[in-house]
């Protein structure tokens, strides 16, 4: 029991980290970013490729996917997201799950389709004993890595200038720009957080679960966007909550109810939620003012 | 649908048509047409593989098409008067090219088709071939649907039920376990195929089966069929799956500080060459296999260095089947010669062809040695009955047990 709730727990920060890009992007730019769970995918082979071909030291090659998945957010979001600020949110959508394509299918033209595997980054790191039950390292530096940003993020957005004007942008675009701040920097901003997150989060997954396929980002992008509404899209400490208990309904449903229905379980949950709150967990409750 | 009924009948008239002609020559073949005299077998076959050359499952197909031409060239060699046409086809491991490829090879004058190489695809044309009277020997397509109800089909490789029933029995032999988990994908027919005959064949046996767990395509977190595994006191894990989630679990297991030993099956076959993986987690893997390309007999021996030099590479289990293939029809073809007073194959009719082969691989008295296994024999539903070989990694290399 207690070995699934810490894998439960493991799984799910990776989907909080996940989860707070959609999170973050949806409350300042108002659109679903379906191309996100692609910047994993993105994150996992370029540090994939500095480790393997370029022979480069682990952290170095977290860098190095955090700074190309930071690049690639900001150039979609100015390509693909900005001449649209204005259009209708259903264009918005529909672009990014034109992206989302256009990533994996430039993901399968450079590195092919044949699943490469992940090299362990904490292979001479003995997992720990607690409590009887074994936690591996990768477990470990999830959970940390999520605290971590967790709280970075607070401070962040509630601490600095630059994180207030993000806020102030999510509450009323027109009026931010009214009081001075640039609203496309800080949209820019935004995507870069998210797809820096990502990257590592990248690095996590492929880590936890190591295979690395052009479609790799896919199936963990929707249950981390899933993590998201579920805490309440738009808060991050929703996006948290969302991901750990997400992640735990996982692991435990398969344990202890089925392996085949563990999704359908997830994404049921997420529906009982909608039903009985439907801005989710720590959603913010927004009255349409007429 | 008026369409489909047109050349539904068309094709049937057709049929008709053959087999009438074919029925009259195959008359005069005995006493003499068609045949040398001598129990010879003379002239030139022309023999069609198809396969996914190109797209996701191109390894399988090229390794294929490599082996059995190798295979002809061999034979086009030993000058016996005998001699094979090779035409290979690309399907990309789809059941609609594949049948646009088959019908290429008819306008071409296919005679036997040593197909097709992957399952999907094989349904689609061994559907084709029945209805036309053209002889096929499937390298590698291993379900049991290939062959059910279509007496022109044959399988070169283990049908899926086999693998199963052949590994309880391996690990009941030599005693490698007691206590057996299974963790298999249950949306996928091959892995659940094995898995149903294994499990049947180790109640028969005294394997206990003390943890079944299962997984779908998408899977990547094993952690709870592992822990599920190691909880039970499994000594040994059967996994009746592709390479793929096969290192997923390996090192999930190794993560969870879990050590069984672990057997796996055909589609075991190729988890060295996944890029990046550490193949220190795979020692000690057993799985078992027709082929293993270091084994020491002169048959394997020769095999593996013609196909090095050509290709630069270790031939894998599927260049092994498709090596077998042309070999496995010339046998036969012998076979039919030595009875009848010898055969000329030059022009003949695929659909005679069809039956002559049809008749010899369902004698009991046909048996073929090749690179996947040493006395061959079929049965009339198409199954092939042969010595399943089990190999260790040992080193990041198979090593025979």
């Amino acid at each position: 029991m207690l070995a699934h709730l810490i894998n439960g727990i493991s799984l799910g920060s990776i989907y909080a980290i996940i989860a707070l890009g959609y999170t973050m992007v949806y409350g300042i730019a108002k659109m679903l970013n379906f191309a996100h769970g692609d910047v994993i995918m993105v994150g996992g082979y370029v540090s994939f490729c500095s480790m393997m071909y370029l022979g480069l030291p682990a952290p170095v090659a977290i860098l190095a996917a955090v700074f190309v998945c930071t690049v690639l957010g900001i150039v979609v979001e100015r390509l693909a997201y900005k001449p649209l600020r204005a259009a209708t949110s259903l264009a918005v959508l529909i672009t990014a799950i034109g992206m989302s394509y256009f990533l994996q299918n430039a993901a399968l033209l450079i590195w092919g389709a044949n699943p490469k595997a992940f090299p362990n980054m904490f292979k001479n790191i003995e997992a720990i004993e607690f409590a009887g039950a074994r936690v591996s390292p990768v477990a470990i530096v999830s959970i940390v890595a999520n605290l971590i940003i967790m709280i970075a993020l607070t401070l962040f957005t509630t601490r600095t200038k630059v994180g207030k004007a993000m806020r102030a942008v999510s509450e009323d675009k027109g009026a931010a720009t009214l009081m001075g701040i640039n609203v496309n920097f800080t949209i820019s901003l935004t995507f870069a957080i998210g797809s820096g997150l990502a990257a590592i989060a990248g690095v996590l997954l492929c880590t936890a679960y190591p295979t690395l396929m052009p479609t790799t980002g896919s199936m963990p992008g929707i249950k981390a966007f899933t993590a998201a509404v579920f805490g309440g899209i738009g808060s991050i400490p929703g996006a948290m909550i969302g991901g750990i208990l997400l992640g735990i309904i996982e692991i435990l449903a398969r344990a202890y109810i089925s392996s085949e229905l563990a999704d359908a379980i997830v994404f049921g949950v997420l529906i009982v939620v909608l039903i009985f709150r439907p801005t989710g967990l720590l959603g913010k409750q927004v009255h349409e003012k007429v | 649908m008026k369409k489909k009924l047109l050349s539904l009948i068309m094709t049937g008239a057709l049929v008709m048509a053959m087999t009438a002609c074919g029925g009259s020559t195959g008359a005069s073949g005995n006493s003499g047409s068609g045949a040398t005299g001598n129990g010879e077998l003379t002239g030139t076959l022309k023999l069609g593989v198809i396969g996914p050359l190109t797209g996701p499952a191109a390894i399988y197909g090229n390794a294929v098409a490599n082996g059995a031409q190798i295979a002809v060239d061999e034979i086009n060699a030993l000058g016996t008067g005998f001699s094979i046409e090779l035409n290979a086809q690309d399907d990309e491991h789809d059941a609609e090219k594949s049948v646009n490829a088959y019908h290429q090879l008819q306008d071409w004058g296919v005679q036997a088709i040593a197909g097709t190489v992957t399952t999907t695809p094989c349904i689609a044309v061994s559907a084709e071939a029945n209805s036309d009277r053209v002889f096929m020997l499937t390298p590698s397509a291993s379900a049991t649907s290939v062959t059910d109800g279509k007496d022109n089909v044959f399988q070169l490789c283990f049908a899926d039920p086999n693998q199963g029933s052949a590994s309880a029995q391996y690990i009941a032999d030599n005693n490698l376990a007691t206590k057996v988990a299974v963790i298999y994908n249950n949306a996928d027919a091959y892995s659940t195929g094995i898995y149903q005959t294994f499990k049947s064949k180790a109640s028969e046996l005294g394997l206990q089966i003390v943890s079944e767990t299962t997984f779908t395509d998408d899977t990547t977190d094993f952690s709870v069929q592992v822990g599920d595994a190691q909880s039970n006191g499994a000594e040994l894990v059967f996994l009746p799956i592709y390479y793929t989630p096969a290192s997923l679990i390996l090192q999930q297991a190794s993560s969870a500080g879990y050590k069984p030993k672990f057997f796996g099956v055909d589609g075991m076959d190729g988890i060295l060459t996944i890029e990046g993986f550490d193949t220190s987690l795979a020692e000690g893997v057993m799985l078992l296999t027709p082929f293993s390309a270091d084994a020491t007999d002169d048959l394997t021996a020769n095999f593996v260095k013609a196909y090095n030099d050509k290709y630069g590479e270790v031939p894998s289990q599927f260049a092994a089947d498709g090596y077998d293939c042309p070999y496995a029809i010339m046998a036969a073809l012998k076979f039919y010669a030595g009875k009848n007073g010898g055969l000329d194959v030059t022009g003949m009719s695929a659909e005679k062809l069809c039956d002559i082969l049809i008749k010899v691989f369902a004698d009991p008295d046909f048996s073929v040695d090749g690179v996947t296994g040493l006395g061959m024999r079929w049965n009339s539903n198409g199954e092939v009955n042969k010595e399943p070989k089990a190999v260790v990694i040992q080193n990041g290399a198979y090593v025979g047990m």
